[in-house]
């Protein structure tokens, strides 16, 4: 055990099966984001998928709309420690968009409106664990929560689910994001604590 | 990089600074240092072992010093606002984040924009500025509800050569106040010549005044926001 901080009683609560080591629970939907939130105009949106080889996949937002989509109902866990149980979102399956894409990288680097990165493997994205999200709670996502889409990937901390997203560029070699950059983990799995470099 | 590790920290002084938020200087054996915008994490352990954590801003440039908010149905601002005595420890892990911060050796002009309780990271920045003599010009528009919201009031209105304190209050302004109290607007935050801008408060207020920052002509890529709190809206 560590330290022990006098006084301190702490507030035990429930589900705590469902909560990552270090994390507590929040019924509010708290925003982090690095800089001012990009308006993208529907008319303007695009999604690309880039292969390492060089072909270009792109879909406009009316054709992202009119793919099949999934209404998961996830937990979140953002790496500055609050999670958020069974919330409920409507986008596509990235293995919707994969289908015809065809690749042998092994790493994906997500990009965004507004400039951001976050890297991932690809494994990370398939098999039904990541989808493009653009209706949260049965509303239309909203931009300060990443709206029109954002990538949506829960089994790892909330940065890797980049809002705002614009596409995934597929890579032979691990290409570290914004926040993998600036000390944060490069995998960042809540279960087992990955939150910054080293961990 | 070698991994953060928990640290001892414990606490030598506090400052109240508001009816409801309190300054915590500790004492941490080893502290790496840090650069001002930078946070720590906190963990605290009752005395069965359960354990919470949270991160906080460091409010000064030197050594491990926070300024902590009460929230009222909160379960660790209470103890480190109300409980928490010189003498008694917790743990500390940092410094953390990469991004929010300001570099001494960056001549650019800085505009900060605080709303509320996110004044402490760049209170951080201006006493690392005035630590490091810096002569680059800073600007400080602060946002408070009313004047006794005021964190760091006497430090404020001292005389800083080279950095321009404007005090915006959005619900009560104090007597002799020529503003109307009023949300924030473009013109409090101009006329703004190019400069980087360091903008931190609650979700609501930090997407407003980075939207007034475009408005205004500055580029997105030189605007840093740090937003914290539940979005209550």
């Amino acid at each position: 055990m560590g330290i022990i901080s006098r006084g301190f009683q702490g507030r035990r609560r429930g589900d705590d099966e469902r909560l990552p080591p270090g994390q507590y629970l929040t019924e509010d939907f708290p925003v982090l984001s690095a800089g001012p939130t990009p308006r993208v105009p529907l008319d303007r949106w695009e999604f690309t998928i880039d292969t390492e080889g060089g072909q270009v996949h792109r879909w406009n937002w009316q054709e992202l709309r009119a793919l099949p989509s999934e209404t998961p109902t996830v937990d979140i866990h953002c790496v500055t420690t609050w999670s958020k149980l069974d919330t409920r979102w409507q986008g596509v399956s990235l293995d919707v968009l994969f289908e015809d894409v065809e690749t042998a990288a092994e790493y994906a680097l997500v990009h965004s409106y507004g400039g951001y990165t976050t890297n991932l493997p690809l494994e990370d994205l398939l098999d039904g664990k990541a989808w493009i999200a653009y209706r949260y709670d049965g509303e239309e996502l909203e931009p300060r929560h990443g709206g029109p889409a954002r990538l949506l990937v829960p089994h790892l901390y909330f940065w890797k689910s980049a809002k705002w997203v614009r596409g995934i560029r597929l890579l032979n070699e691990d290409w570290p994001g914004f926040w993998e950059t600036a000390g944060y983990h490069d995998y960042g799995d809540p279960w087992r604590e990955q939150r910054y470099e080293g961990d | 990089m070698a991994r953060l590790t928990w640290r001892p920290a414990r606490l030598v002084k506090v400052r109240e600074e508001t009816a409801s938020a309190r300054t915590l200087v500790f004492d941490v054996p080893g502290w790496p240092g840090h650069l001002p915008g930078q946070h720590v994490d906190v963990r605290l352990t009752a005395d069965d072992g359960y354990t919470a954590r949270r991160s906080y801003s460091l409010a000064g440039p030197d050594g491990v010093e926070l300024t902590v908010q009460r929230v009222d149905d909160g379960e660790v601002s209470p103890y480190l606002t109300e409980v928490m005595r010189p003498g008694d420890e917790l743990e500390v892990r940092g410094p953390v984040g990469g991004w929010f911060v300001w570099r001494p050796a960056n001549p650019a002009p800085v505009l900060l924009v605080a709303g509320g309780a996110g004044v402490v990271p760049l209170m951080a920045m201006l006493r690392a500025r005035r630590a490091s003599r810096s002569a680059t010009p800073f600007r400080l528009v602060y946002s408070v509800r009313s004047p006794e919201q005021l964190y760091y009031a006497d430090e404020l209105a001292a005389p800083d050569p080279g950095v321009d304190v404007s005090v915006v209050y959005t619900r009560t302004a104090p007597d002799g106040e020529a503003r109307p109290a009023g949300r924030l607007t473009a013109a409090d935050l101009g006329p703004s010549g190019e400069a980087d801008c360091y903008v931190c408060g609650p979700t609501g207020f930090v997407e407003a005044a980075a939207g007034l920052l475009l408005e205004l002509g500055h580029d997105p890529a030189r605007v840093r926001t740090e937003r914290f709190g539940p979005t209550g809206e």
